[in-house]
């Protein structure tokens, strides 16, 4: 088990941060608070940044990182953070209630270009990169996606990625990979130091939209060539084609990070304001920032990697097995087989569970999760105001003895139990296309 | 009727001897849409500085500290139901508590409205 945060007990580590950031934890109104999904901001050593959770003042915003989309975020009125060392946006004017609840009832527009977009070519591409991921990649079919994880010797998580079948360019196989911000640099060096005899090319000139809800393909069908709107409407999720506009080159797949029907978008830098604000033009669209990404995929029972997965959790005790096909489990053939394969076979030590709250005070990450009588089996990894529920959820490890859903058990916040039965994930049911 | 300010932007609103504790306009805009708010018993003593109130927020948790020293008289129990009041009306009905104050010097140490004013330039 992780270390659970500490509470920020001393304000000294928010003053040392203070000229870049306004810092909190869990204490301290007077040092503003946000807890967006926080990625370890090793930028400022000496800060535990881990710990504390920042709001980027205005000085600090020129010194981060910038998107494609930085002017428009100020120009909507964002307010920014600093997230894996990029200037993003947590939330506009409107909050994050209403941006989380007009996702799930519309459609919302995502600026997710800080994370990591590569290609990843070799005559043997896919069954390399297999050597690193328990995913099948051998079996994925041109312009089908999947979800995987690099695995460490040991079987722990160094990264939770989608890879996509590109078409073959001169015998070589391609796969186009999408890693989290925070990593990014350690998993392209990873891959280069392991799998020297592909090329991996890293595209920094590309940013990431995501166009997530229940009206996501009915807005987009408009914005890509009259050719591509058909198919754009037609693609099942998990699927991915590759479409040009004008000169823009668009790599375009039905997935997303929010449970709902939707897009991710991998456009060129110099095309992305302009093709953000067509998209914006949308009645139905809204911007939508971290912290109601944050709200939405924890609605969804999806996995945030530094919270839910890290370097000290395996696939299969954080539910991700269905990623990991029969061949694969059978055959192993990757980094941490090993223990994942023990993991399968006798079933693991615990247990990612979700948690719905009785109350209304939320529980996050770093409560202690206790039994009826006392006993302490785990801790919260994600814990929020669930927006579309009306009230706090939680997701956590448990001993895999206390994981089956209708388990009464407590959250310790601030001293205090709160009620919260185990429930199956995810909170809010998936809404995905499964094609026409 | 005189209202002071605390650097970790509360207020207290002083009428006859009681203060009426919330947090600022600017506070609320900080934390965002506020979804629970843990208030102290009735009749618990405050002393300045200490935790009195806990407010959650989607994203966060941050604690209110009593502004003044004194007993804690009567808290707003329309936040059980309506915590987002915190956001809607901060210095009015989205109140926590109301504190008999025990030393009204302290007040001195805090915050007028122009002060605080000047303060929030600084900080943001």
């Amino acid at each position: 088990m992780e270390d659970p945060p500490k509470e920020v007990t001393s304000l000294e580590n928010c003053c040392r941060a203070r000229e870049i950031f306004q810092v909190s934890g869990q204490r301290g109104l007077g040092s503003a608070v946000f807890a967006v999904g926080h990625a370890p901001l090793s930028v400022w050593p000496g800060v535990l940044m881990s710990e504390c959770q920042a709001t980027v003042i205005d000085v600090a915003v020129r010194e981060l990182a910038r998107t494609p989309l930085y002017d428009m975020h100020r120009a909507l009125g964002a307010r920014m953070t600093g997230f894996a060392g990029y200037a993003m946006p947590v939330q506009y004017p409107s909050g994050i209630v209403s941006e989380h609840l007009h996702t799930r009832a519309l459609t919302g527009l995502f600026d997710v270009s800080h994370m990591g977009q590569a290609i990843f070519a070799g005559s043997h591409a896919a069954r390399r990169l297999e050597t690193l991921v328990p995913g099948d990649i051998a079996a994925l079919p041109l312009g089908r996606m999947r979800y995987t994880q690099l695995l460490d010797a040991q079987g722990h998580i160094l990264d939770d990625l989608m890879v996509t079948r590109l078409d073959d360019e001169a015998g070589r196989e391609r796969l186009f990979l999408v890693v989290n911000a925070a990593t990014k640099r350690a998993d392209f060096t990873h891959l280069a130091a392991e799998l020297p005899d592909c090329a991996l090319t890293v595209l920094e000139d590309r940013a990431l939209l995501a166009l997530q809800g229940p009206k996501a393909a009915e807005v987009l069908r408009r914005h890509v060539s009259s050719a591509a709107a058909k198919s754009v409407s037609a693609m099942p999720f998990m699927s991915a084609k590759s479409y040009a506009r004008d000169d823009v080159f668009f790599i375009i797949s039905r997935s997303g990070y929010t449970g709902e029907d939707g897009f991710e978008i991998s456009i060129p830098a110099t095309a992305t304001p302009g093709f953000a604000q067509e998209l914006l033009a949308e009645a139905d669209v809204r911007p939508i920032g971290l912290g109601a990404r944050d709200s939405l995929r924890l609605e969804a029972g999806l996995c945030l990697y530094g919270h839910d997965i890290n370097r000290t959790t395996g696939p299969v005790e954080a539910g991700l097995l269905w990623s990991i096909s029969q061949r694969r489990r059978e055959e192993g053939g990757f980094f941490g087989y090993e223990q994942v394969k023990r993991a399968i076979d006798h079933g693991p030590a615990r247990l990612r569970a979700g948690f719905l709250l009785e109350g209304k005070a939320p529980a996050r990450e770093g409560s202690e999760i206790v039994t009826l009588e006392g006993q302490t089996i785990g801790r919260v990894t994600s814990g929020s105001f669930a927006p579309s529920l009306g009230r706090p959820v939680a997701m956590g490890y448990v001993g895999a003895a206390h994981a089956a859903p209708g388990t009464q058990v407590c959250l310790i916040v601030r001293g205090k139990p709160l009620a919260a039965k185990i429930v199956s994930l995810p909170f809010v049911p998936h809404h995905y296309f499964g094609g026409d | 009727m005189t209202t002071r300010y605390t650097k970790s932007h509360e207020y207290v609103r002083v009428e006859g001897g009681t203060g009426v504790v919330g947090i600022t306009d600017y506070a609320q805009s900080q934390l965002g849409d506020v979804v629970f708010v843990e208030l102290p018993p009735m009749g618990q003593t405050l002393s300045k500085g200490a935790e009195a109130a806990t407010v959650e927020s989607v994203k966060a948790a941050a604690e209110v500290n009593a502004p003044v020293s004194g007993e804690v008289v009567e808290v707003n129990s329309a936040l059980a139901d309506s915590p987002s009041l915190v956001n809607e009306d901060p210095s009015g009905k989205g109140w926590f508590l109301k504190i008999k104050l025990s030393d009204a010097a302290e007040l001195d140490s805090l915050m007028d409205e122009d002060a605080y004013r000047e303060f929030l330039k600084a900080v943001s």
